[in-house]
């Protein structure tokens, strides 16, 4: 198939790129990395867009850290993330992440911005971003706004971003010092979406939960993090699966993705206690 | 003519050894030129309307909207099309009782599967052909689908064809010695169910075709990425009313066909329709969702197998009943029934027993077709028999590599044939195993696997022995009335600086066909592999012949070539002694040189002998022949098939958690007789375990009951990737074939018939001390996990 495009605007910054989206009138869309973007345009899954490159607008690139708070510009390749001492320092989990999306050709354009806006419930972006407590920032007609993760996702590639605004970072707070982050996940091949992961952090209030490719969005797993911060790994293994209500499909039935996802918990657990699971 | 290809220090000595492919270079600096790459004046391209539904009648079609479409030239309907190509059916007589209704390129008051060709609309650009597709409005009222296999043939399941009666499209009943008397009379018996994944070829470019249609030469010419040009340029003639010297196929580079280019498919017919209807060039490539929809599928086999054995572990018979669904039409002109009688043909095929019966029985359903993928059949029977003999094994207590030294036919057993009347001319499998055992370490291999499961790691090692059926004589299609030449021929000419130029009608799908045809050229006439050009993929300008397919391009086009290069040399020589006025006799042609036989003396290069004939030729003696142009052709007569053979062992880990089964090791032995190029062979051999090993874990085609395909992309259809591959380590035992001065047998499917089943062996070796054995693939992580009875739903 061959992509219809409606048309094509290259961005010179984020004004422009917000006066773009706003006279797009309702059919315009943002061209970060593509990775998802130019495969469903091909697929013709959506026709008639018209493509708002924002790859050159400088105010979107970029990893800065305040002390507290990380800030992670959405034009921030997957490639980028896997090698930035910022990241690897503060915010580990992301880097670990990397190693599990995609395949190399695709992190070199993938943005974060790009995942997190996509809000693929396979993708790793946003449930890391979530288990990290993060904040999206936007920017639209009317000005900034920042979203807490989690009130961020909705739903399968739905957020509560408006169709007027643009992701412009991302932003975490900085890793305590005894603070443990892992990713943990299983695909049927190197470079595949997950049929089942898990995030999960362990910092001084608590642990934090969060599943890859088992609901229609990334959500904190409450009970199964209560079952952690009680020191009940079986438990919290029982209360996730039994919280879970995955989906099958051609590469996993609902029952083998919740048996994975506690699995998958388990192994986090054992690499956070340093024991074997 | 003698060669002794055993003396590595012989002059030209370049069967046997690893040369330089003639096309890397070309490939590699992306100079590649596919279908997709040609651009003609005029030049339009044509997009298909396929149906939605697995079985519907089509009760309108409405083009208006998409006539309207900027860029639209024309929407043709099945009656357009049918006005200017005749529907076919693909039969073939010798396979008796095979029934399958007249196919017509795009349908015509019936759609029979999801994905076939309804409308064709053309336009200048692909985009806008799809444009226009988007807007064509069929209408269809839905019909009863038959999509289970098991239950096609019941009596409450509608008939798909109503005037074919019921739904079998081919049965056939093997049936040889007392199989009932062996079963009752055995010490054990195993009986155990094989599903094999209904899967595809997934050729990295897709099906693509370019037709040109020149009225005023009443000549159609069509660039096409097939396997066989010969066989496509007799149906484009046949089906459009046109002479065969009026059809020309050009087959320039090919991205991979694994047998999925070999067959006819109704958009390309289609494509070569429309171009002579429009008198333009008409450009078709499919993409990767009409791929997946249209390629011909493969595999879909249920087998259930029994196996009786003696104390000793010696076996007294099998008893297979193999199913396989075909789609609603066997595809032409090859069918979709040859699946289905190799099972037939090979279960059993490495051992030497007494008692065999096997039946298959093809049904239709409203799927895909289905047909010749590589390896035809092979896997599915090397499935069923090597999961067989291993289930024997362990309920006896036989370790597998001795339960098949104890029935393999011997290596001193030849000519030998089979229960199934396969007839072997000579193979190898004791000193194969032999080979296999020592490669890969057995005995330490199995203390490793021991030591590992102490640890708690679970791993299993997998043995599958294997026959593959390669060089096909006309008893494969043409005994059957089928239009397919098992023929080859080459053409082999030296110009006047000395240089060779080899048009072969094998062709190059990518597979190094041309490298192994300079090689032989090379030694056969007496040059460097660098003075030699082949040519090849065009009906106008090679010989005729057969093409890609079953394993044939090295032992039938490359004994052609051998033939037309001694040809050649004898020619030159004879030029060349009347020249030095000496005995044609007392000279040899050695790096482009005519020597002395005797001391390899220089006597003169090949480009003064070439200035002569071409442009002194007064000078030579009046009536001296200089036909420096030879052909020479040539078809397998002694044997209906040349079988190889081999064996293939993998080494696993399965995660008991998660089910993952992780591939640590794999290791094939195989005779494919005189190897002309040891790396090609190599790599044709890893390249198909590669393919077996996708069957063993990833690959499988999903439909729901309604016959809708539900992973037709690359991110739900998995097919084998680099990170997942294991080591794999190739050695050959060469059993030269006596039917031809090469000897070459076929590699090309080898690989892919034994691989899935030594994974299949290796995990039911892991899992048998916890219990637990998988027979249906692929083997998932899920379906692990099940077998291990982790699972609750
Ligand atoms: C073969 C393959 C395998 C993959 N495997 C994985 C995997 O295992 N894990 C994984 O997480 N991902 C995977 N991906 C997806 C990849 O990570 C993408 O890069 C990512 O999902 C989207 O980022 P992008 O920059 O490419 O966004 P684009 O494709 O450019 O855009 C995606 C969507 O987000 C919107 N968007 C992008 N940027 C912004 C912004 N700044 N503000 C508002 N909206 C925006 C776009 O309009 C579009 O709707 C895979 C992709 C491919 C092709």
């Amino acid at each position: 198939m061959k992509a219809s495009v409606g048309g094509y605007a290259r961005a010179t910054d984020l004004r422009h790129a917000l006066d773009l989206l706003a006279a797009g009138d309702g059919s315009a869309r943002i061209l970060a990395g593509g990775q998802s973007l130019i495969a469903a345009l091909n697929m013709r899954l959506s026709t008639g867009d018209l493509l708002i490159d924002i790859n050159r607008i400088d105010a979107l690139k970029g990893i800065t850290c305040d002390g507290s708070r990380l800030r992670i510009g959405a034009l921030t390749r997957h490639a980028e993330i896997a090698v930035d001492p910022l990241v690897a320092r503060h915010a580990p989990l992301l880097r670990k992440a990397t190693d599990v999306i995609a395949h190399a050709a695709i992190r070199n354009r993938g943005t974060i911005g790009g995942a997190v806006a996509h809000a693929d419930p396979a993708a790793e972006f946003p449930a890391c971003v979530l288990a990290l407590d993060g904040i999206i920032h936007v920017e639209g007609p009317d000005g900034a706004r920042d979203i807490p993760a989690a009130d961020f996702f909705v739903d399968v590639f739905e957020t509560t971003i408006a169709p007027d605004e643009i992701l412009t970072a991302i932003s975490l707070p900085v890793a305590e010092p005894d603070e443990r982050q892992v990713i943990h996940e299983f695909g049927r091949r190197s470079g595949d979406y997950a049929l089942a992961g898990v995030c999960l952090v362990r910092r001084a209030a608590g642990h934090r939960i969060v599943c890859i490719s088992v609901a229609t969005r990334p959500e904190l797993a409450t009970a199964a993090m209560a079952r952690l911060d009680a020191g009940d790994p079986d438990g919290a293994v029982a209360a996730l699966e039994e919280a879970l209500d995955p989906p099958s499909d051609t590469q996993a039935t609902a029952a083998y993705r919740r048996h994975l996802a506690g699995v998958m918990l388990r192994r986090a657990v054992a690499d956070i206690t340093g024991e074997t699971a | 003519m003698t060669l002794d290809f055993g003396n590595p220090d012989r002059p030209n000595s370049y069967i046997g050894k690893t040369v330089p492919r003639p096309n890397a270079a070309r490939l590699v600096q992306g100079r590649g030129a596919y279908v997709d790459d040609m651009v003609l004046p005029r030049m339009v391209h044509v997009a298909f309307v396929r149906s939605p539904h697995a079985h519907a009648a089509i009760t309108g079609i409405d083009a208006t909207a998409a006539l309207a479409e900027p860029g639209v030239l024309r929407v043709l309907t099945g009656a357009d099309i049918a006005a200017v190509c005749t529907p076919w059916v693909g039969v073939l007589a010798h396979l008796k009782g095979l029934k399958s209704p007249p196919q017509h390129a795009l349908a015509m008051d019936r759609a029979v599967w999801v994905g076939e060709p309804v409308v064709a609309v053309v336009a200048r650009t692909r985009a806008e052909a799809e444009d226009g597709a988007a807007l064509v409005e069929v209408d269809y009222d839905p019909l009863p689908e038959v999509t289970d296999m098991m239950t096609a043939l019941d009596a409450d399941t509608p008939v798909l064809h109503a005037d074919m009666g019921d739904n079998l499209a081919f049965r056939r009943l093997h049936d040889h010695g007392d199989v009932d008397a062996a079963f009752a009379a055995a010490h054990t018996v195993v009986e155990a169910r094989f599903k094999t994944g209904r899967h595809t070829g997934v050729t990295l470019e897709p099906r693509s075709i370019l037709v040109d249609w020149k009225p005023g030469d009443g000549l159609m010419t069509a660039w096409h990425a097939t396997q066989a040009p010969h066989m496509m340029q007799v149906v484009l003639a046949k089906h459009l009313d046109l002479p065969e010297s009026r059809v020309r196929v050009i087959c320039g580079d090919v991205g991979g066909s694994y047998g999925i280019k070999v067959h006819i498919y109704p958009d390309e017919i289609a494509t070569a329709a429309i171009a002579k209807i429009m008198a333009r060039p008409v450009k078709f490539v499919a993409d990767r969702l009409e791929s997946f929809t249209t390629d011909i599928h493969a595999r879909d086999h249920e087998v259930t197998g029994r196996i009786a054995c003696n104390a000793d572990g010696k076996i007294l018979a099998f008893d297979i009943d193999d199913w396989t669904a075909i789609g609603a039409y066997s595809v032409y002109p090859r069918t979709s029934a040859i699946e289905g009688n190799q099972v037939v043909n090979l279960c059993g095929g490495p051992y030497d027993f007494a008692n065999y019966r096997a039946q298959t029985t093809v049904v239709f359903q409203n799927k895909t077709p289905t047909s010749q993928y590589r390896a035809v059949g092979h896997p599915v029977a090397v499935t069923v028999t090597e999961g067989l003999v291993d289930m024997a094994a362990a309920k006896l207590g036989i370790d597998p590599i001795e339960m098949r030294r104890r029935n393999v036919f011997a290596d001193d057993a030849y000519p030998a044939v089979s229960p199934s009347n396969m007839r072997f001319e000579g193979l190898s499998h004791q000193a194969s195993l032999q080979k296999l055992v020592d490669l890969m370490g057995y005995d330490a291999l199995r203390a490793d696997q021991a030591a590992a499961r102490a640890r708690g790691i679970v791993r299993g090692i997998g043995i599958a022995s294997f026959i593959e059926l390669t060089n096909p004589s006309p008893f494969m299609y043409g005994i059957g009335g089928a239009r397919i030449s098992a023929q080859d021929g080459c053409t082999v000419r030296m110009d006047p600086d000395g240089s060779i130029v080899a048009a072969s009608s094998v062709t190059e799908q990518g597979q190094g066909t041309e490298a192994m045809l300079s090689q032989i050229v090379a030694e056969g006439v007496g040059v460097l592999p660098a003075q030699v050009r082949i040519v090849t993929g065009d009906t106008q300008a090679t010989p005729y012949g057969g093409g890609t397919w079953a394993s044939r391009g090295a032992g039938i086009g490359g004994e052609a070539a051998l033939q037309a290069a001694r040809a050649l040399r004898e020619a030159i020589l004879t030029v060349a002694g009347a020249m030095l006025q000496c005995e044609p006799a007392t000279l040899d042609i050695r790096d482009g040189s005519v020597v002395d036989m005797a001391d390899g003396a220089d006597r003169m290069p090949l480009a003064e002998l070439g200035r002569i004939v071409y442009f002194r030729g007064d000078t030579l003696p009046k009536g001296l022949p200089r036909e420096l142009v030879q052909t020479r052709h040539y078809t397998p007569a002694d044997y209906p098939f040349a079988f190889t053979n081999g064996v293939q062992a993998s080494y696993v880990e399965v995660d008991t958690d998660t089910g993952d089964v992780k591939l640590l090791k794999h290791w094939c032995v195989e005779d494919c007789g005189r190897i002309i190029n040891p790396q090609l062979v190599d790599e044709q051999i890893r390249g198909g375990i590669v393919q077996g090993l996708g069957a063993a874990l990833f690959e499988e085609l999903h439909y729901d009951a309604e016959g809708q395909l539900l992973n037709g992309s690359l991110a739900d259809y998995l097919v084998p990737m680099a990170g997942e591959m294991p080591d794999m380590i190739v050695a050959h035992v060469e059993t030269p074939t006596l039917e031809s001065t090469l000897g070459a047998k076929g590699a090309g499917e080898a690989g892919t018939a034994g691989a899935a089943a030594a994974v299949m062996n290796a995990i039911n070796d892991a899992l048998r001390p916890i219990g637990g054995e998988v027979t249906a693939m692929p083997f998932t992580p899920e379906r692990v996990l099940r077998a291990l009875g982790k699972l609750q739903d």
